[in-house]
């Protein structure tokens, strides 16, 4: 066999294999559709929205922690500004449709993580984490003393409203496929950035940062639109959360919600895409399941355990840990 | 009586006072946090936890054994740098490496458990410490009353936060520490123990946090959950300070100490974004901090 032959061989093996990978994908996404679509006649509609929320929430947080590699301590500003905007206007403009609330939550998110971007963006590692991380509490602070919030108490009775003012969203069903149809929205769009030129360039500012640079990208704006971007995703998984609750609470804010993104994103797999959701899937219903039995009280040190072991043992999370172990043994 | 600004002098005076001793438990954390962060890399998530540890072994320790406070102020800290030692040798020497990103996630996972599993057990409605009898009572200055327990939780801090420094800065012991961080190998092959090196500086970062915990027992109220808001603050104060600069993290928890104080007493619903807000003005203007060196 001539040199040629061999080389359009091995390229149509490649080819053959790609194509049974993307089989694999497409069945994989569909059922996993199939079952979304399912699954409110399954379960109470309300706690998969929530899931859905946090999941949105972690893949936000993903895009800059796992693809950019900045990890932000602050992501709960931006879901708590989302979500208090988002229920201060439909609660005090009645004329607003729920798409206009929330479209305003996600821009007065997306305004606030530019200027978190623009004065954290020139620290790395550790120090991004504890600019964001006070840049954040300063934003709690805010909303803590301010009157519209309600404080402590939280904002209370966040009318749902109708989609475009035809759609009733009193009914969760309704709801569901809307909060369905934007998480989806998305994640394929976050799945669109990271697989376009951008999406490597960010990947490229990851792995090596001195080397993006050296090369000619710009890697400060780079990095700033990947966080103004994760911020508007995170507002928007927030506004869609006080509609869904009818309510924003200052929870949302504090730091303790940054911290739970994080183990979300870490737990499932940063720097894959499935991971966050799985991790918020998992997050959300460990604390669910835990708070409903003996061991309510033990919910924090639960979830510490849980940080301390994943950080310890598997870096890459669990969807991480599976690709790992498919390339291993499935070729 | 004198006023400024509308204030009597009584108040600003007294608000002052609070805030060099806010400031001092600032400069004592700040510090612990810039010695573990500068030497080690490591961003210590846990050591409000261990400000709280200090503070509830304090506590304990009276409850239960009846150990004084001067006992307590040697034993707490001690008891808590071996838990430190020991966080550091099981959980974060393993990480050693890895980016440094995970020794702050690991820190902060170790700081929920700690807190999660003392709220179990005593609540969140905070314990009870009464001053040392020695320290009861206080005295006139003329313009203000200074009672003497804060007198000396503000001599104790500083002496301490001095003590660090020289000991970091000036002398043979610091310069083998700021030696190993450079260059781990090479002071190896010195013959210089580095790994049991970097257990007791984390052992000791802690102990600074648990030295402030004991003081803060009897002025403040002692609860699982004491470390997890003053922690943020330090952050702050260690980033306006320019990380890894430890004169400078004292010298800036002080003075943030006193910033604060200074809103309470002119603008009081922001004395608690105050440090943040000086932190945004700051890295606004030197990225770096005030005393960090250009990275």
């Amino acid at each position: 066999m001539s040199q040629i032959d061999i080389q359009s061989d091995i390229q149509q093996t490649i080819l053959k294999q790609q194509k049974i990978d993307s089989r694999r994908k497409w069945i994989l996404n569909g059922v996993l559709l199939v079952l979304l679509l399912l699954a409110p006649f399954v379960m109470y509609p309300v706690f998969l929205m929530k899931i859905l929320c946090f999941a949105l929430f972690a893949v936000a947080f993903n895009l800059l922690f796992g693809f950019t590699g900045l990890l932000s301590f602050g992501h709960a500003a931006f879901l708590a500004t989302g979500g208090y905007t988002t229920g201060y206007l439909l609660s005090n403009f009645s004329g607003l449709t729920t798409e206009m609330g929330v479209i305003a939550g996600t821009l007065m998110a997306t305004v606030l993580g530019l200027g978190f971007a623009l004065l954290s963006i020139r620290r790395q590692g550790i120090y991004f984490a504890m600019v964001t991380l006070a840049l954040a509490q300063l934003v709690f602070f805010f909303f803590v003393q301010a009157s519209f919030t309600g404080g402590e108490d939280g904002m209370h009775g966040v009318p749902r409203g109708e989609l475009f003012g035809l759609i009733n969203l009193e009914d969760n069903l309704n709801l569901y496929y809307v909060v369905l149809t934007v998480f989806l929205g998305c994640y394929l769009l976050v799945q669109r950035i990271v697989s376009s030129p951008y999406g490597h360039v960010l990947k490229a500012i990851k792995q090596n940062e001195p080397r993006a640079i050296s090369l000619g990208y710009k890697v400060d704006r780079y990095k700033i639109l990947a966080f103004v971007m994760s911020a508007a995703l995170a507002g928007l998984a927030g506004s869609m959360k006080s509609v869904v609750f009818e309510l924003a609470s200052l929870n949302d804010a504090h730091w303790h919600m940054s911290g739970e993104v994080i183990l979300m994103t870490l737990i499932g797999g940063m720097g894959t895409l499935l991971g966050p959701v799985l991790g918020a899937t998992l997050v959300v219903n460990i604390e669910y399941q835990l708070g409903q039995g003996p061991l309510r009280d033990w919910v924090d040190p639960i979830l510490g355990g849980i940080f301390v072991i994943t950080v310890l043992a598997f870096r890459s999370g669990i969807v991480g840990e599976v690709q790992k172990f498919v390339r291993k043994n499935m070729g | 009586m004198s006023m400024i600004f509308g204030v009597p002098m009584a108040v600003l005076y007294g608000q002052l006072l609070i805030g060099v001793i806010n400031g001092a438990f600032y400069a004592l954390l700040s510090l612990g946090l810039a010695v573990i962060f500068g030497l080690l890399k490591i961003i210590n998530f846990a050591h409000g936890a261990m400000y709280m540890l200090g503070a509830m072994a304090t506590v304990i320790l009276f409850d239960n054994l009846g150990v004084n406070y001067w006992v307590a102020l040697f034993l707490a800290p001690v008891l808590v740098g071996i838990v430190g030692v020991l966080v550091e040798y099981f959980l974060l020497r393993r990480i050693a490496g890895q980016d440094h990103i995970y020794s702050l996630l690991l820190t902060f996972g170790v700081a929920l458990i700690m807190q999660g599993i003392l709220t179990n057990i005593y609540g969140v409605s905070g314990l009870r410490y009464s001053i040392p009898d020695v320290f009861k009572g206080g005295v006139n200055l003329g313009f203000m009353f200074l009672p003497f327990y804060r007198a000396w939780v503000i001599v104790a801090a500083l002496l301490l936060c001095f003590v660090t420094w020289f000991m970091i800065e000036k002398t043979k012991l610091g310069a083998y520490l700021r030696a190993g961080t450079e260059d781990s190998q090479l002071m190896q092959g010195f013959g210089i123990n580095v790994p049991l090196l970097v257990s007791l500086t984390y052992g000791f970062g802690v102990m600074l946090a648990a030295f402030a915990g004991v003081l803060a027992a009897p002025i403040y109220s002692v609860t699982p959950v004491m470390g997890s808001h003053i922690l943020i603050v330090v952050f702050a104060v260690v980033v306006i300070g320019g990380l890894g600069s430890i004169g400078g993290a004292i010298i800036t928890g002080i003075l943030m100490g006193v910033v604060e104080g200074l809103t309470k007493t002119f603008y009081p619903p922001a004395s608690s974004a105050v440090i943040f807000l000086v932190m945004v003005i700051v890295l606004m203007i030197r990225p770096n901090g005030l005393f960090g060196k250009e990275a």
